[in-house]
C-alpha cells in the first residue's frame, strides 16, 4: 500500500487561557492521498480551522503526529521542515487580508519562489505570468495592486500565490465563503480544474456542506474538536448517520422550496471547548431516540467499516 | 387593502467625493404578516434599502426627492425626526447581524430589555421586569427570569441574538427588519434563528423583511422574493414561482451557481465577471456585461420592471419579450 500524502494521527491541540484548557482539537486522525480532496466540515468552534493550521505547523500541536510523504513533521530538522512546508500551502478565506495592499500582485506571487529558490531569478517573471494565466487572470495584472481587483480575482491571486512553489497539498480554509454567490462557482470550478491538471490534494475546510460535496471525495464532520462522522462525500451527505450530520444536512438551504426535506432544528448550541461534556460531545443537543445514560458518560469512538465511520453509541455502520 | 409598508421610488446616493448612486428607484410593498426577502450580493443596495425604511441611513447618505416610505399611511421620509423616532421604536423592529456589537457589554441583559420597554411608555419598573422576562421567554430563552441578571458575555452568540430580538419586540412592532440575521457559518444556529422569526410572525402577525445574500435561506421562509442587482430590483415574484421559473438571467445564474445536494455535478455553472460596485455600474441594463443572453438594446437602455406573468415581475428586455 502506498503511503498517504498526509497522515494525521490523534491530533490534539489545546490552548491555555486564564487557567482553563480549551480543547480546540481533541483527537483527530485522518489521511489524505495524493490528488484527493478531504472536506472538513463543521461550524465555528468545531476546531476545523485549527486542524488546518496545526497540519501546516502554523501552530504547534499539543500531541499526536502529522506525517507528510511519510515524514513526521515533528522530527524533521528545520531545513527539512522548510522544504516540506513548501509542498503544503494555505489558501485563505479572506484573500484581501492576506495580500499586502502596497505590493504589486506579481511580487506577492513571486515571493515564495524567491524564498524557496524554486525558480531561477531570471525566469521568475515568466513563471508569474504563467501562473496568473493559469488562474484566469491576465499577464498585465502582475503590475497592479490588490485593491484593483474584485474579491473573486483576489482569491485567484491567493491561489496563484499558493501554487507558485509547486505544492502537493493545498489547505483551503473557507476559500469561497467571503465571496459573492455569483462568483463562488467560478472559484470552485478553478479549484477543480487545478486539481485535475496538477494532481493536487486539498484539505478543504468549510461550513457549507453543499459546497463541500461539490469538491470533496471524502468528508469528515467535526463537532467540538472531534470527528463525528466520515466517509465518501456522497454517502455521508446522502445518507448521514450521526444525528449532528443529519441536522447539518437538513439545514442546507434548498433552492427549491417544494423539495425541501425534513428540517431538524437542534436545541441549544455547541458547548464551549473549555467545558466539553464528559460523554458524547453532542449528547446535550442530541435528539436520537435511543439516547441514554451511556451517551452522557462515555465518549463514543469513531468506528465503522473501512472509511465509513460514525462516532455514536446508537448508530452502526454496516 | 393598503399595504403595511409601501416603498416608492427610493433612491439613495452619496455625495463625496463624487456623486454616487447606491440605490436606484426601488419600489416594493409589504402586507401585514407577510415575509418578504430582499436578496442580493455585496454592493447591490439591499442593506441601505433596509436602513432607509426606519430612517437610519448613515449621515452622508442622501435620499433623493420623490422617495417615499409609507408605513400605515404615514410617509416616514418627509416626517420630522422626532416623530419618525417614535414610529421607528414602536412600530418597526430591527435585528442586525452582530449581536455582540449591539448589546451593551456593561449592562445586565434584563436591564437592557427593561430600558427598551420603558422607552416606549411609562411602565413601572417591577412591571417592566415581568414583561422583560416574558419577552425573553417568548424568544426561546430558557429560565428567562434568572437570565435577566446575566451579563451579555455570559450568554452564547445564539442567546445574545435572541436577546436582541426580545429588545426589538419591546414596543409593539408590526414590521421586523432582519438584516442577514445570522452568520451563515453557524448552520444550526441559523436554522434556529429562522425558526424563531417564523414563530414570531405567526404568533404576532409580524411582517418581516428578510435582507440576505443567500437565496437558499429564502426558499422555505419567504412569501415573496425581491432580487436586487446593482442598486435596482430586477425581479420580484412569489417564492415558489421564482424558484420554479426564474425570469431574469441574473436570478437564473444565481440559482445555477449554488451547489445542490440533490444534483451534484463536477462543475457548477458560473456567472462570468464580478459584481459591479456603486459608481462603476455599466450603462443600460447593469447586468448586461455578464449576461449570456444580452442583446444590443441591453447595452444602451435600462429595462424597467414589467409583468412577466401574474404577480411575477422582472426588469429584462429579453425575458419580457421587449427585446425584439
Amino acid at each position: 500500500m502506498t503511503v498517504p500524502l498526509l497522515e494525521v494521527r490523534d491530533l490534539v491541540k489545546h490552548y491555555r487561557a486564564h487557567g482553563t484548557v480549551i480543547r480546540a482539537v481533541d483527537g483527530v486522525s485522518r489521511d489524505i492521498a495524493a490528488g484527493e480532496t478531504l472536506g472538513l466540515v463543521g461550524e465555528s468552534g468545531s476546531g476545523k480551522s485549527t486542524v488546518g493550521r496545526t497540519v501546516l505547523r502554523l501552530e504547534p500541536l499539543t500531541s499526536g503526529s502529522v506525517r507528510f510523504d511519510g515524514n513526521d513533521l515533528g522530527s524533521l530538522s528545520s531545513a527539512a521542515l522548510r522544504a516540506t512546508r513548501r509542498r503544503m500551502q494555505l489558501v485563505f478565506q479572506d484573500p484581501g487580508g492576506a495580500l499586502n495592499p502596497r505590493r504589486r500582485v506579481g511580487d506577492a506571487i513571486a515571493e515564495g519562489m524567491r524564498i524557496h529558490r524554486t525558480v531561477a531569478p531570471g525566469a521568475i517573471r515568466d513563471r508569474v505570468i504563467a501562473l496568473l494565466e493559469e488562474v484566469g487572470l491576465a499577464a498585465s495584472d502582475a503590475d497592479k495592486r490588490p485593491h484593483q481587483f474584485s474579491g473573486g480575482q483576489r482569491q485567484r491571486i491567493g491561489i496563484a500565490r499558493a501554487l507558485a512553489v509547486e505544492p502537493a497539498l493545498l489547505v483551503c480554509d473557507e476559500p469561497v465563503s467571503a465571496l459573492d454567490v455569483s462568483v463562488r462557482a467560478q472559484v470552485l470550478n478553478l479549484l477543480l480544474e487545478l486539481r485535475e491538471r496538477r494532481a493536487l490534494a486539498y484539505l478543504f475546510i468549510a461550513h457549507d456542506l453543499a459546497v463541500v460535496q461539490q469538491v470533496a471525495h471524502r468528508v469528515a464532520v467535526m463537532y467540538l474538536g472531534t470527528i463525528v462522522e466520515t466517509g465518501q462525500a456522497r454517502t455521508v451527505i446522502g445518507a448521514p448517520r450521526h444525528p449532528y450530520t443529519r441536522a447539518l444536512v437538513s439545514a442546507i438551504p434548498h433552492p427549491d422550496p417544494a423539495r425541501a426535506s425534513e428540517r431538524i432544528v437542534l436545541a441549544g448550541e455547541q458547548p464551549s471547548p473549555a467545558k466539553p461534556p464528559p460523554g458524547c460531545p453532542f449528547e446535550p443537543r442530541c435528539f436520537h431516540p435511543a439516547k441514554d445514560a451511556r451517551c452522557r458518560h462515555e465518549r463514543p469512538a469513531l468506528e465503522g467499516l473501512g472509511e465509513r465511520r460514525v462516532a455514536c453509541h446508537h448508530e452502526r455502520v454496516d | 387593502m393598503t399595504p403595511l409598508l409601501e416603498v416608492t421610488n427610493l433612491s439613495i446616493g452619496f455625495a463625496n467625493p463624487e456623486p454616487i448612486t447606491a440605490v436606484d428607484d426601488v419600489s416594493f410593498r409589504i402586507d401585514r404578516s407577510e415575509v418578504i426577502a430582499l436578496v442580493g450580493e455585496s454592493g447591490c443596495g439591499k442593506t441601505l434599502t433596509g436602513l432607509a425604511i426606519p430612517g437610519l441611513l448613515p449621515s452622508e447618505a442622501r435620499t433623493s426627492a420623490g422617495s417615499r416610505v409609507v408605513l400605515d399611511g404615514n410617509d416616514l421620509v418627509g416626517m420630522p425626526e422626532a416623530a419618525r423616532r417614535r414610529i421607528r421604536g414602536a412600530r418597526i423592529a430591527m435585528v442586525f447581524q452582530d449581536p455582540q456589537a449591539s448589546l451593551n457589554p456593561v449592562m445586565r441583559v434584563g436591564d437592557q430589555v427593561i430600558e427598551a420597554i420603558r422607552a416606549h411608555g411609562p411602565v413601572p419598573r417591577a412591571e417592566a421586569r415581568t414583561r422583560a422576562a416574558a419577552l425573553l421567554e417568548e424568544v426561546g430563552i430558557a429560565d428567562a427570569a434568572a437570565r435577566l441578571d446575566a451579563w451579555p458575555h455570559e450568554l452564547s452568540g445564539g442567546m445574545r441574538q435572541r436577546v436582541m430580538i426580545a429588545i426589538a419586540l419591546a414596543g409593539a412592532p408590526v414590521l421586523l427588519l432582519a438584516n442577514d440575521p445570522t452568520p451563515a457559518r453557524d448552520v444550526t444556529i441559523q436554522a434556529q434563528s429562522l425558526e424563531l422569526l417564523d414563530r414570531l410572525r405567526r404568533a404576532r402577525g409580524l411582517a418581516v423583511l428578510l435582507i440576505t445574500h443567500d437565496l437558499g435561506i429564502v426558499a422555505s421562509r419567504a412569501d415573496r422574493v425581491l432580487v436586487m442587482y446593482a442598486g435596482r430590483i430586477i425581479e420580484s415574484a412569489p417564492t415558489a414561482e421564482l424558484f420554479r421559473v426564474p425570469r431574469h438571467p441574473y436570478t437564473r445564474g444565481l440559482l445555477a451557481a449554488v451547489p445542490r445536494v440533490d444534483a451534484p455535478e463536477s462543475r457548477l455553472e458560473a456567472i462570468a465577471g464580478s459584481v459591479p460596485q456603486p459608481g462603476r455600474w455599466p450603462p443600460g441594463c447593469r447586468f448586461h456585461p455578464r449576461c449570456p443572453v444580452a442583446i444590443a438594446r441591453c447595452g444602451t437602455e435600462a429595462p424597467s420592471m414589467e409583468p412577466a406573468e401574474g404577480p411575477h415581475h422582472t426588469a429584462c428586455w429579453v425575458a419580457t419579450g421587449a427585446g425584439s
